[in-house]
């Protein structure tokens, strides 16, 4: 059978499961829509998480970003995996001894004051959206890359499934379709993976080959390990070694605040929190974040793993090649403009991070404009720069040199020559990790509005049975704007990213634990922490992203903080606002301290 | 549970990026590691899982030798 065949299959099969499931475990009540009942195990609900977690980002363009960065990868890696610490030690047990459905619900609560809870609100609405809309793109990517449909026809396919079983089956539905989706993921990451490990080192654990010698190396006699040949093949080829930390704008304050910023970012995305709530007492709390963290880090231990595999794999097949000889995944890949060659006139490929390399990717451009820069290249070449356009120089000043990122994970199962099957599986398996994130999401958007806007803040006297509907209404408008944006994704994306993590950062993860920590901390304070947070980061980040504003320094840190590591600074903000006003404001009210004094005691 | 955000602030933070330059002269016995960057992209994500495992049968046992008062 054909790759497109496979494809289809395996898509249609893991479609139908997740439908399945959520029709099984349809729901009747706000206690089932929003918390599933209270009473998915420890384990599942780890799995849950997992999924919930490992986003589209996670699974096709992490180990790709690695690859190029090195070890200023590392970043994604500890504070994607290391936030879950905090989440697990300082907040996750006690909010779900506060007993809340949502995180602006809890924010309300504990401060006594609905303005605060708007402040959340309208957060946790933000960020879920910039989130989501990165998943639904992702639906789309990988439906136009496997099955040859129209990014929006994908899209559109994504919204219809995520609607039917979230708004049937709500947090239930979810969590037991994320479940499903884990195991498709992570087996269509591990394959590919452990196969290329086999085929370079010969080890079939990734994290033990990456450290191991080279094959073709033990062959030859003198055992080469595979990080000393990437770092001296790296450096021949001009770009800095894999292995050495701090090279270029990744000095060591940048490196330190954004590994900072994203593990508190994590500890606060409302998606992620709103997880502990639906375990059934503190202890399984506690595990279901110790089993969550278990299965994150199966994928995460890996992916650095293929991030230089692949990444020894690409520069080896592809550097002195002819036309003739080039790899089957380059063509097969060539074609979706992930990957494209602009040759200098000799004929040999070369891929490299100086100005002699001749490998290139399409971007943003439509296949029309490559094949016209292809065309005055070759034009270029033929009339020996007399006329024409130098496609290199072209490509060079569009910013496009070298492959996609996402071609890392893409073509991996191709780079270790696997069967057709295993390719059309990470389809599925990509499909699995950007609907399991929405879908959870999706879930905080109808929560927020249904629950802490309409229930808590509008109308407090509404039936069960009403907020219900609002929910699932809540939940299908949520699809349609995040599909909306899907389809025409602001040009962004990658740095709006950024600002979600930057903004929980700043404003969720100090709220929330001085709130349990910090008895006196009353509502005013709490407050203007908040807004002083928030305000500092979203004016550092959209004036440096979008106004090309200039970095600051403090005096020290070498070419100014990236916008990315400044979350991190708008929390020490927050935290230091709130605490120095604190005295000059009244405590809260008795009963709150009373459960405050309640929620940290054992049970 | 301030021991064990330490620990949580040693191997990632520490390890991985303060002195990573300084641990990067070491390798991890038998491997082609760094140690500094096997701290920044395996060591730190291992002593995430353990601290949180740690962290739930530590708690979970003194919940259950403390009932309610």
């Amino acid at each position: 059978m054909s790759i497109l065949t496979w494809t289809y299959l395996f898509v249609g099969l893991s479609f139908s499961l997740y439908l399945f499931i959520a029709w099984r475990v349809r729901v009747k009540d706000t206690q089932g829509f929003y918390l599933a009942g209270r009473d998915v195990p420890a384990y599942a609900n780890g799995m849950a998480t997992a999924a919930d977690w490992m986003s589209a980002a996670s699974f096709i363009s992490m180990a790709g970003l690695i690859s190029t960065m090195g070890y200023a990868g590392s970043v994604y890696l500890m504070g994607w995996t290391g936030g879950f610490v905090l989440l697990a030690l300082c907040l996750a047990p006690y909010l779900r001894k506060f007993g809340h459905f949502t995180v602006p619900e809890f924010i309300g609560d504990r401060y006594e004051s609905n303005p605060a809870r708007l402040i959340a609100i309208l957060c946790a609405v933000f960020i879920s959206f910039t989130y989501v809309a990165g998943q639904m793109r992702g639906v789309g990517v990988v439906f136009s890359r496997f099955l040859n449909v129209d990014i929006s026809t994908g899209v559109m396919i994504g919204m219809l499934i995520v609607l039917i079983y979230a708004t049937l089956g709500g947090m239930k539905g979810i969590t037991w379709t994320q479940v499903a989706q884990y195991w498709v993921l992570i087996s269509a990451f591990l394959i590919p993976t452990i196969a290329i490990s086999i085929q370079l080192t010969g080890s079939a654990i990734p994290f033990i080959g990456m450290g191991s010698t080279l094959l073709e190396s033990n062959i030859s006699g003198q055992s080469v390990f595979l990080l000393n040949a990437l770092d001296s093949t790296l450096r021949e080829f001009g770009w800095h070694s894999y292995t050495e930390a701090f090279q270029g704008k990744w000095s060591q304050f940048n490196v330190f605040a954004t590994a900072l910023t994203l593990m508190v970012g994590t500890a606060g995305l409302p998606h992620v929190i709103v997880r502990f709530y639906t375990v059934k007492n503190v202890q399984a709390a506690r595990w279901s974040a110790f089993w969550a963290l278990l299965f994150i880090s199966i994928l995460y231990l890996s992916a650095p793993s293929l991030a230089s595999f692949s990444r020894y794999y690409t520069i080896h097949t592809l550097n002195g090649v002819s036309s003739e000889k080039l790899p089957a995944w380059f063509h097969s890949w060539e074609k979706t403009g992930l990957i494209l060659w602009l040759d200098d006139g000799d004929g040999i490929v070369r891929y490299s991070g100086d100005s002699t390399n001749e490998i290139f990717r399409s971007g943003k451009l439509s296949t029309k404009e490559i094949e016209a820069i292809k065309a005055q290249h070759a034009l270029w070449l033929t009339t020996n720069s007399d006329s024409g356009i130098n496609g290199r120089q072209l490509m060079i000043d569009k910013g496009l040199n070298g492959p996609d990122r996402d071609i890392i994970m893409l073509a991996a199962p191709e780079m270790a020559g696997l069967s057709n099957w295993i390719i059309a599986f990470v389809a599925a398996g990509g499909l699995a990790a950007a609907l399991s994130t929405a879908s959870g999401l999706l879930l905080v958007i109808s929560s927020s509005i249904a629950n802490d806007l309409y229930f808590r803040t509008l109308n407090p006297k509404a039936s069960e049975k009403n907020q219900l509907l609002v929910g699932r209404i809540a939940i299908a408008f949520a699809v349609f704007v995040a599909g909306y944006f899907g389809l025409n994704p602001p040009g962004f994306v990658g740095q709006v990213v950024a600002f979600a993590f930057g903004l929980a950062s700043a404003s969720f993860f100090p709220a929330i634990l001085l709130g349990i920590f910090n008895k006196r901390v009353g509502t005013i304070p709490a407050i203007s922490g908040l807004l002083v947070g928030i305000g500092i980061t979203a004016y550092y980040i959209i004036n440096c992203v979008f106004f090309g504003g200039s970095r600051w320094t403090f005096g020290f840190v070498e070419n100014g903080i990236t916008p990315e590591a400044f979350g991190f600074i708008g929390m020490l903000l927050n935290f230091t606002v709130t605490l120095v006003l604190t005295p000059f404001f009244p405590a809260p009210s008795k009963s709150m301290q009373a459960t405050i004094e309640s929620v940290r005691q054992p049970e | 549970m301030t021991a064990l955000l330490f620990l949580w602030f040693f191997f990632s933070l520490g390890c991985g990026i303060l002195w990573v330059e300084y641990l990067n002269q070491f390798h991890l016995p038998g491997t082609g590691f760094k140690l500094g960057f096997w701290f920044a992209q395996q060591g730190s994500i291992i002593s995430f899982v353990l601290i949180v495992l740690i962290y739930a049968i530590l708690m979970n046992k003194a919940d259950q030798t403390n009932p309610k008062k």
